[in-house]
């Protein structure tokens, strides 16, 4: 089928940003499509301001086109006004590089970061022309596929998704292509057959394949519905990112996006091992990037994409054994001018004097640290193991280099809380505008608070969240301290995530399969966009909840026990379930534990168990505050030392060196 | 000292909004390493100065856009490195993306007024669908026998009325279209640029264009009219370049 191109252009003046529509950016790929290529449509759920910079589907994206057999664009759910543009002129979703239409495709493969696109899923299917459940399909459709952190439980989507896959999709990508193409050659045979050759795949999980037990309420099992699908699904994680130097060329959109800038991976993986953070549990080991390979892509990138702000990404780059030498290569690159590096993860106690020297040259941007909790006893319970002298350096380190606004994340609603440990963020805070009174008149500090959502494959996949009473009350309780605190707060600000939003995200992060109705209730009334304020409607979930006869306190709020059957179990991240249950109960004792990068291992599973081994440069932790252990820290005399990045003078912007 | 570019704005990236185009444009600096002056400050930007903004949606084979040189040390800059014009325009032309089309490169005066004071007029071609030549002439004449014409316009925030009757220097048919007819309009700037579709919606009865495409700025030498940059030949309004 042709473009859509002519059809779209006479809709497009009728639409908020039509740039969000066009496609055209450099490094967009235009392939040939051909019967004998699996086709791919990658969508990412939410706006194209939003999902254009996802590195995960990027990377996908030109592997798939870089083999011969497959072709792959891209697709973003279109914003309502467009939406109903679309359904009034009979156009279906489109891809962005050729504008081709959705029914072009072979596979719609979605890219799921938070559980609030949900909905926008079932609007893409439905703009897509794709029957919204799995059964209902034939083999003229699509396959439905979704990958991203919220693939380890996909139970909440069974119903209208072909296949799931878990971790690292840059080998698995080939597996589908070949098995989708085979199919395609055959012409296009029982659905149910190739279903059945994806769910042989390491990684892939198709839900159809599986039955869903209950003793009245009580989910019993997760088990195969015939032989050879596999009992439990691992996820795949690829050995060495050495071998996988992707994004090759970045997208640069002709609009404004968020993270407009160039991103380089430095590492994947984290094993800080924080309890709350889900990202860090399901991706380990740690694999760095090679130094060398990161100075290539950062020059290269830089060059080719005109860019002047390059992020050094992974879940806590401070951490990465090149730091050092990475940052100073690439702000001393002549021929890129005036560039700025942002290291968006940063723990405390490794951000230094040096490091805030060196990316603020060029542009200086708002910077964020996440101490995550108020109270010491809180970050043992939670395994952020930083202490406040750590954080109080870091802050400082931010004033004295200029900075007069730090923002600060924290968590509530976390296992154990109390009230004196929700107020102590503030005092964190108050003590944080002490430091910076040193060097400037008026600094401020703003608090954001997050409610804590319990996550699958972490140890605290067991904890009953906070209700949105109790999360209220907190974040009520931070309120009225400052309000009645008169100066005591002076430069404080406090900012909130709605609490309504986390009960929906922590419905269906521990969700199961008897959630789909409540999924497609809400999109049937209009909720989309679930994750915009201006959208969101708390009311259209709980009313969806009681039409099914379901209740948020059995799935939101209840403590699960030792031995209770997850909705999840029969999907692996490598982690050992025993492993998690001790990190658990070490955590109620409020019991730290370090960093298994620089010391005997632990035995969680994710290496074991894939015969696969931490990739890190460096035998030792890189220097700089008490890294991980709470213990003290010799970092605050300045720049002298500890400092991983040493301050190089600003490069000269030369004339024609370009490459 | 100062580089002024001609530009065209084609086919999809129409779509694109003004402040998009100056991010573009940056970037396309940095890849074609001119060497751009920055502003001082904690948050240096380039020195650009663009023209009159483009509605987002419309083409244009006339798009202006004047960069301060860095001075290099000991006087006068040097022009990009030995490169000539033409090397300069296709360096830029190559970090451009696809219907954003350098047409022209030239140093310019460094004092003058700005491209926004110094044109007086823009040329436009006014595609519109479901209408004939004849009906079309004989609605182009209504409007200029009118000695008047008073439309309300926005301005700070109050709706006032105005005559723009002045502001149509020239409206013409120029051509009959596969679905309709093509208008030639010059519609004057100062102080305050007459838009296409505040001209349409003043017709009677009111138009509305299928798509549109400034063909010219002009500016006021001696009395004479011309071009910022000029170049060879204007291909046709909507070209082909449509990716």
């Amino acid at each position: 089928m042709s473009s859509l191109w002519p059809e779209l252009e006479r809709v497009l003046g009728e639409v908020q940003k039509p740039a969000r529509y066009i496609g055209c950016e450099d490094g967009m790929i235009v392939p040939t499509h051909r019967p004998d290529k699996a086709a791919w449509l990658l969508i990412y759920p939410d706006t194209y301001e939003v999902g254009l910079p996802n590195q995960g589907l990027q990377i996908l994206y030109e592997i798939i086109n870089e083999r011969p057999d497959a072709v792959a664009e891209r697709a973003y759910a279109p914003w309502t006004d467009m939406a109903d543009v679309l359904r009034s002129n009979g156009l279906p979703l489109f891809s962005l590089d050729s504008h081709r239409p959705a029914s072009d495709f072979d596979i719609l493969a979605f890219n799921l970061s938070s559980e609030l696109v949900y909905t926008n899923l079932l609007e893409c299917l439905d703009l897509a022309g794709v029957p919204l459940h799995a059964d209902e399909r034939t083999s003229d459709d699509a396959l439905v596929i979704i990958g991203g952190h919220c693939a380890y439980n996909p139970e909440p989507l069974a119903d209208f998704v072909d296949a799931a896959v878990l971790g690292d999709g840059e080998e698995v990508v080939s597996e589908i292509t070949e098995v989708v193409r085979d199919w395609k050659a055959s012409g296009r045979g029982s659905r149910h057959e190739v279903l059945r050759e994806l769910s042989r795949l390491d990684g892939v999980y198709v839900p159809s394949m599986y039955d869903a037990e209950y003793d009245g309420d009580t989910l019993v099992a997760v088990t195969p519905r015939m032989d050879g699908v596999p009992a439990v699904v691992e996820k795949r994680t690829i050995a060495d990112l050495a071998d996988w130097p992707y994004p090759k060329n970045q997208l640069v959109p002709l609009t404004e996006v968020v993270h407009d800038r160039l991103n380089v991976e430095v590492f994947r993986g984290c094993t800080r091992g924080c309890r709350f953070c889900q990202a860090g549990m399901i991706t380990r080991p740690v694999r760095e990037r090679p130094a060398e390979q990161v100075r290539t892509m950062v020059a290269d990138g830089l060059r080719r994409t005109g860019y002047d702000e390059v992020a050094l990404t992974s879940l806590s780059t401070a951490d990465f054994s090149g730091i050092e030498e990475v940052v100073a290569a690439a702000v001393s690159d002549d021929a890129c001018g005036q560039v700025s590096v942002s290291l968006p993860s940063l723990r405390v106690d490794a951000f230094t004097v040096g490091i805030a020297a060196e990316i603020q040259r060029a542009r200086r941007t708002g910077l964020t640290f996440a101490p995550e909790a108020g109270t010491w006893r809180m970050r043992q319970v939670i395994n952020k193991l930083i202490n406040e002298e750590d954080l109080y350096g870091a802050v400082e380190s931010a004033f004295s280099q200029g900075w007069r606004r730090v923002k600060l994340y924290f968590l509530t609603g976390l296992p154990t809380e109390t009230d004196e440990d929700t107020l102590a963020i503030l005092e964190l805070a108050r003590r944080c505008i002490e430091v910076g009174r040193k060097y400037h008149s008026s600094p401020t500090v703003t608090v954001s608070l997050g409610g804590f959502v319990p996550k699958p494959f972490t140890p605290f996949q067991w904890f009953g969240q906070n209700t949105e009473v109790e999360l209220r009350r907190k974040i009520g309780l931070l309120r009225n301290e400052i309000r009645n605190g008169g100066r005591t707060y002076k430069g404080v600000k406090l900012k909130w995530h709605d609490a309504r939003a986390s009960v929906v995200e922590g419905l269906f992060s521990r969700g199961d399969r008897r959630l789909g109705p409540v999924i497609e209730d809400v999109w049937r009334n209009g909720g989309v966009f679930q994750e915009w304020s201006e959208h969101f409607d708390i009311a259209l979930w709980e009313d969806a909840m009681v039409r099914q006869g379901l209740s948020l306190d059995s799935y939101v709020y209840r403590h699960r026990t030792e031995h209770e059957v997850l909705p999840w179990d029969h999907l692996s991240a490598g982690l050992h379930r025993d492993f998690l249950w001790q990190d658990w109960r070490d955590a109620l004792d409020e019991l730290g534990l370090e960093d298994c990068r620089w010391i005997p291992c632990y035995d969680c599973g994710a290496c074991t168990g894939y015969g696969i081994e931490h990739v890190v440069a460096s035998a030792t932790p890189p220097a700089g505050g008490s890294q991980g252990t709470g213990q003290g820290t010799d970092h605050r005399n300045g720049a002298d030392t500890a400092v991983p990045v040493t301050l190089t003078a600003r490069p000269r912007v030369t004339v024609g060196t370009g490459s | 000292m100062r580089l002024r570019i001609r530009f065209a704005k084609l086919g999809k990236v129409r779509f694109t909004s003004h402040r998009d185009v100056a991010r573009i444009w940056e970037r396309a600096l940095r890849k074609a390493a001119l060497p751009v002056a920055y502003s001082e400050g904690f948050s240096p930007r380039p020195k650009l100065s663009f023209g009159l903004a483009l509605s987002t949606g419309f083409e244009s084979h006339a798009e202006y856009l004047d960069i301060q040189l860095k001075e290099q040390d000991g006087g006068e800059a040097a022009p990009w490195d030995g490169t000539t014009a033409d090397d300069m325009a296709r360096r830029l032309d190559e970090a451009l993306p696809v219907g954003i089309d350098v047409l022209a490169v030239a140093p310019t005066d460094r004092g003058g007024d700005s491209l926004q004071q110094a044109v007086v007029s823009c040329t436009w071609a006014i595609d519109i669908d479901d209408l004939d030549t004849e009906q079309a002439a004989e609605q182009v004449a209504r409007l200029l026998a009118a000695e008047q014409i008073v439309v309300e316009r926005e301005r700070k925030g109050r709706i006032v009325c105005e005559d723009i009757r002045h502001q149509v220097l020239a409206l013409d048919v120029s051509e009959a279209t596969e679905t309709g007819v093509r208008l030639l309009a010059d519609l004057g700037t100062q102080p305050r640029a007459l838009r296409p579709e505040e001209l349409l919606a003043a017709m009677d009865p009111p138009l509305e264009a299928r798509s549109v495409c400034r063909m010219h700025q002009w500016m006021l030498q001696e009395d004479a009219r011309v071009e910022p940059l000029t170049v060879d030949a204007v291909p046709a309004p909507l070209a082909e370049v449509r990716a």
